[in-house]
């Protein structure tokens, strides 16, 4: 259990992810987005729900894609009462980011992963932004931008955890 | 998105996936309102006892106010009925408590505990001790959505207490202190005039304190003075509310006659009321 958040070799060759292991963590992931906080905590939390469908979409593209995006973003923008359909659209171009860059994603180590996660994050944010001032909102100020780097930042550990039951149980060096 | 923004047609929608969703809601809050009642429940009797003195204090302090509000309240019905004035306000109110702050940067909203199922309708008032603190602006069956007055361009009219001149307070969105607009520069109106509210949108009800006055600048090179103001009221620092019920409408006026009135409109229908 030592290696619990120790990242998959290249060698090792992942498994097929259950569906149903998806939904927990898509539906773990909401939970988390919906805990009541504020101030600093508030500004700081990252989308948790984003940076789960952001993996799914990169590892497995076959069961999340934008579609699935878009629907678990319309239940965010009923969570948040945010315009109908910021999120949804933000989740969809995610979606679809995602699916345009996975391969090459796919073979760079977590770490280096994780700026070109902070990038599209960050996409992700500014048509937010771009959504609201449409709709004549304010500029909620620079700290705005602060929620996707810690998202990116927490890139590889969620990772990490989101690929553990599909590593292989036995080493791939054994005959 | 746009027909969310401008024409509010997606209401259904959200009132069905809100409803879905209010148990998971509920679930995540659980953690954090169970360690507040354990720690309810192990506070000292030292503070227990200090705080039922305080309160024994306030009350005291409060009766003398009660009568004095007593003997003005009889004062005020026979000097209204005499004017023959409306009745102030008239409506219900109901205590509510904050569940939590809303999670979207770009606005200025609470949640609070009660919905449809208190008789809660959009465009009631809420306030705390301190005064004003917005407005309900969307009602789900067991929570409702409170724009607070700080929410960019959310108005409420007001009226400064000292010299009863009119105007109408702006909230301009996180970290921006609200204003009133449209103030003529030789406006009655001094730094620390406390504003309340007028009434005379129907909304809130007269009376209710909403912000004290930081600056006044007048700069005669421009049309208007700039006043910028405190709220009063905060639910950052009250959990409990109380939403006050919309005050029966004041009578419609007659409607003008109507030979009368399309001669004038040019046959394009009435104009005003």
């Amino acid at each position: 259990m030592a290696d619990l958040f120790s990242a998959a070799r290249p060698e090792e060759i992942l498994k097929q992810a259950n569906p149903w292991f998806i939904l927990l963590t898509c539906f773990l992931a909401l939970m988390a987005n919906l805990v009541p906080v504020s101030g600093l905590a508030l500004i700081l939390r990252p989308d948790f729900l984003m940076l789960v469908i952001l993996y799914w979409c990169i590892q497995e593209p076959r069961y999340v894609g934008v579609g699935v995006a878009w629907a678990l973003g319309v239940v965010m923008d009923v969570a948040d009462a945010t315009v109908f359909g910021q999120h949804a659209l933000s989740y969809a171009v995610l979606a679809y980011a995602a699916e345009y860059f996975r391969r090459r994603m796919l073979r760079f180590p977590l770490w280096q992963q994780a700026p070109q996660v902070a990038l599209l994050l960050l996409l992700c944010a500014a048509l937010v932004l771009l959504v609201r001032f449409v709709g004549g909102a304010p500029f909620p100020g620079a700290s705005y931008f602060a929620a996707p780097l810690v998202g990116a930042l927490l890139w590889p550990l969620l990772s990490v955890l989101l690929q553990r039951p599909q590593r292989p149980t036995r080493s791939p060096n054994e005959l | 998105m746009f027909a969310d923004t401008r024409f509010r047609y997606l209401e259904g929608v959200r009132h069905v996936v809100a409803v879905a969703l209010y148990p998971v809601q509920r679930a995540v809050q659980l953690p954090g309102e169970a360690i507040a009642w354990v720690g309810a429940y192990f506070a000292s009797k030292r503070a227990l006892t200090d705080e039922n003195d305080a309160l024994h204090k306030a009350l005291l302090v409060q009766t003398e106010v009660a009568l004095a509000a007593e003997r003005l309240r009889t004062e005020n019905d026979n000097l209204r009925a005499l004017l023959e004035l409306s009745r102030g306000y008239g409506g219900s109110a109901k205590a509510v408590e904050v569940l939590y702050t809303g999670r979207d940067p770009f606005a200025q909203k609470v949640f609070v505990n009660r919905g449809s199922d208190a008789d809660i309708k959009p465009g009631y008032a809420v306030i705390d001790a301190l005064g004003v603190v917005g407005q309900v602006t969307r009602v789900f069956p067991s929570m409702s959505e409170v724009t607070l007055v700080t929410d960019k361009d959310q108005a409420v009219p007001v009226q400064v207490e000292r010299s009863g001149v009119r105007s109408v307070f702006f909230g301009s969105g996180a970290g921006r202190p609200p204003e009133l607009r449209f103030m003529a520069p030789n406006a009655d109106i001094r730094p620390g005039d406390r504003l309340v509210t007028s009434g005379i949108d129907g909304t809130y009800p007269p009376g209710l304190a909403v912000a004290r006055v930081d600056e006044v600048k007048r700069d005669p090179g421009l049309v208007f003075a700039k006043i910028t103001v405190t709220p009063l009221a905060g639910p950052d620092r009250s959990t409990h509310l109380l939403v006050l019920g919309a005050a029966p409408p004041p009578p419609r006026p007659e409607e003008p006659n109507d030979a009368a009135a399309t001669k004038k409109g040019r046959g394009k229908g009435r104009r005003g009321g």
